[in-house]
């Protein structure tokens, strides 16, 4: 189920076809409503990714980009601005991640939801607004269209479509790196997390 | 070097330099609850890891008791296990527990502050948004989730990116019968609700200097909602006067050194900002959201926009907005009938909350309309309690308010509190967001505490200035 501390995968590469959420401001509450926040697991929230959306399209006849067949197992998120505002709960990129998505990529996110997606290996990529425009209207037009990220190179490439993405450096590094998941890099601190807090005034009786 | 207070408090705890542009970041307050916690214990378990510094995380439980009663084991089995598993959590690893039994238990952003432990110049983490909130003392507060969660009780530090600061003046006096929450939502309205991203925002001028420190709470609640990660305000003698005496406050000789310390924490007149926002307190009017995103908001007096009128995404977002409420473009918002008003939340669930809105209905022949269920919920059990010392629990419930135990309750509806259907309600709390008060097809209506007690009354969305008549 989790992780094991010591062997994250570097991410360099990441490839597959792409599926477009249209709308700017998209907040964790609509990715996973709170009454799936109930479970003491994060096992079986892919399932029940934009529940309520999903539902709502059902019921007045529609179709779900995330229920459209000609889009199973879309990897890459293509969305707009301000994606994963509100709420912290990491039960949004958990919910992703299981339905399968690996890299989000859109104009601006959330920060507080894009740091969580670092912290289990799936990055929010920056991209102009035209281009994120352009990249959903060529996933929109063939859900078969494959699109490779490159991280090491700061590019998403599909066909003769190639637009440069941005991610703050140190995500990036991380990524690279294999260290996405944080806990092993803080730990070899060591001792220097200790200095700190002798340094501290409210954690040293104010003396 | 003239600094900000940002600044001083981030280089304070700075443990080492990490990829890019990030810091590793010691955290000298953990705050933690039974929903973004378990996962993270979970996960410390599966690695064999301990917890560094038990002795700075302190928890509580406030997004899944019912409030209707504290009586275990609580209805809904979800809800129990997750308490359940925190119990369990903080047993096995000798974390202080503020829990309902005691009666210490309330929402982990009223709590912090009430028991002191909240101070200038530390850095607080909590895996819930609105942690923000502890900014109000001149803290680094941001919010994290889970797997930070368990990053911060393995080793106390966080990995994290130093923000840029952007400093907003509210200046002048605002008006009679306008609150903290209006002045939130007035800037959330004016810059948008991505505006902070990338940005802590540094709070200040004449308006935010007079405020309480249960009003500048509200103020840096919000931050979040204007998409800053975090939002502070520097130390003053308000803050100080707050703090003294309180559980966890320093004392004695040590309280004298805290406030030297703290006073030299303060953003220097001549720091550098990112960026500056003025904003004339005297032009603020009573808000109400009328949308589905926080920025989209009108004053009390005003009329739902019409899209139309719009281009390109901004059309597109306040058409689906609109259709998803129901409006007619153009309508007067006051007026609206609503069907339960809500009042509490870590935004607006603070005594003073409460008491402005007992003192304008005491006394008077003042009753909730029939046809809408108003529920007060304190922030706390001890808000709670001194309520009821004050003998306002009666004077809510004269008025055809129910009066309940403490939580988060309808701002996120995990717990048994919830809207049903198409149902509106007038709230108190920080975020309209289509489902989020426990309905897929609920409305929401963000206001101030008293606009929400006016609305209750007249049973539809009302000028508090006009039910009320004359405010302070």
């Amino acid at each position: 189920m989790t992780d094991p501390s010591t062997a994250t995968d570097p991410r360099r590469h990441l490839v597959g076809t792409a599926l477009a959420l249209r709308g700017g401001d998209i907040d964790t509450d609509r990715i996973i409503p709170a009454r799936f926040l109930k479970g003491i697991s994060f096992a079986g929230l892919g399932e029940h990714v934009f529940a309520d959306e999903r539902h709502a399209m059902q019921r007045q006849g529609g179709v779900h980009p995330l229920d459209d067949p000609s889009h199973r197992g879309a990897r890459i998120l293509l969305v707009n601005k301000n994606f994963g505002c509100g709420s912290s709960r990491e039960h949004a990129p958990q919910a992703l991640r299981r339905w399968g998505i690996t890299a989000v990529v859109g104009e601006s996110f959330g920060e507080i939801f894009a740091g969580n997606c670092v912290a289990i290996g799936v990055p929010c990529l920056r991209v102009t607004a035209d281009e994120a425009a352009r990249l959903q209207e060529a996933a929109e037009a063939d859900g078969a269209r494959l699109f490779a990220v490159d991280l090491e190179e700061k590019t998403i490439r599909s066909g003769n479509l190639v637009v440069n993405i941005e991610l703050p450096e140190g995500a990036r590094v991380q990524f690279l790196g294999g260290t996405w998941d944080a806990t092993s890099a803080l730990l070899e601190a060591g001792d220097g997390i200790e200095r700190v807090a002798a340094r501290l005034p409210y954690l040293n009786g104010w003396a | 070097m003239a600094k900000t207070l940002f600044e001083r408090v981030y280089d304070r705890h700075v443990v080492r330099p990490m990829a890019g542009a990030q810091h590793q970041l010691f955290i000298g307050l953990h705050l933690i609850h039974e929903v973004t916690s378990p996962h993270a214990f979970q996960d410390l378990r599966d690695r064999g890891l301990s917890i560094r510094h038990p002795e700075r995380t302190f928890a509580t439980q406030d997004h899944a008791n019912p409030t209707t009663s504290l009586m275990r084991p609580y209805a809904d089995k979800e809800n129990e296990a997750q308490v359940r598993e925190l119990e369990r959590n903080v047993e096995a690893h000798g974390i202080r527990y503020f829990s309902p039994e005691r009666g210490e238990h309330g929402v982990v952003h009223v709590i912090g502050p009430e028991l002191g432990l909240t101070q200038p110049g530390m850095t607080i983490a909590c895996g819930d948004s609105h942690t923000s909130t502890h900014g109000a003392f001149g803290a680094i507060a941001f919010g994290i989730g889970t797997s930070q969660v368990r990053d911060v009780l393995a080793t106390q530090t966080l990995t994290i990116e130093k923000l840029k600061v952007r400093r907003i003046e509210i200046t002048g006096r605002l008006r009679p019968g306008v609150y903290a929450k209006d002045v939130a939502l007035h800037l959330i309205h004016i810059m948008g609700a991505k505006a902070g991203v990338g940005f802590a925002h540094e709070f200040g001028g004449e308006v935010v200097d007079r405020f309480s420190m249960e009003e500048r709470m509200t103020l840096c609640n919000m931050a979040i909602e204007g998409g800053a990660r975090c939002g502070y305000i520097n130390p003053d003698a308000t803050t100080y006067t707050y703090l003294q005496g309180r559980e966890y406050a320093p004392k004695g000789a040590a309280w004298e050194h805290a406030v030297a310390d703290w006073e030299s924490l303060r953003s220097d007149p001549d720091a550098a900002y990112d960026d500056r926002v003025v904003v004339e307190g005297g032009m603020i009017e009573p808000m109400v959201t009328w949308g589905v995103s926080v920025d989209q908001s009108v004053p009390v007096g005003g009329t739902i926009p019409d899209p139309d009128g719009m281009e390109g995404d901004a059309r597109a977002a306040l058409a689906d907005a609109v259709s998803f409420m129901g409006w007619q473009p153009g309508e007067p918002i006051a007026g609206t009938p609503i069907d339960v008003a809500f009042i509490g939340s870590c935004t607006n669930g603070r005594l003073s909350d409460f008491v402005a809105v007992a003192d304008l209905i005491a006394g008077r022949d003042l009753r909730v309309a029939p046809h809408v269920k108003a529920i007060i919920v304190p922030g706390s059990q001890r808000v709670r309690n001194e309520l009821v010392a004050r003998g306002l629990d009666k004077v809510f419930v004269a008025a055809g308010f129910e009066f309940r135990e403490a939580g988060c309750s309808m701002c996120l509806a995990i717990n048994p509190d919830r809207l049903e259907g198409r149902q509106v309600c007038a709230s108190s709390s920080n975020r309209n967001f289509k489902g989020r008060q426990g309905s897929p097809t609920g409305r929401t209506l963000l206001m101030s505490p008293v606009m929400v007690a006016a609305s209750a009354i007249a049973g539809a969305v009302a000028d508090p200035r006009v039910l009320f008549g004359t405010l302070h």
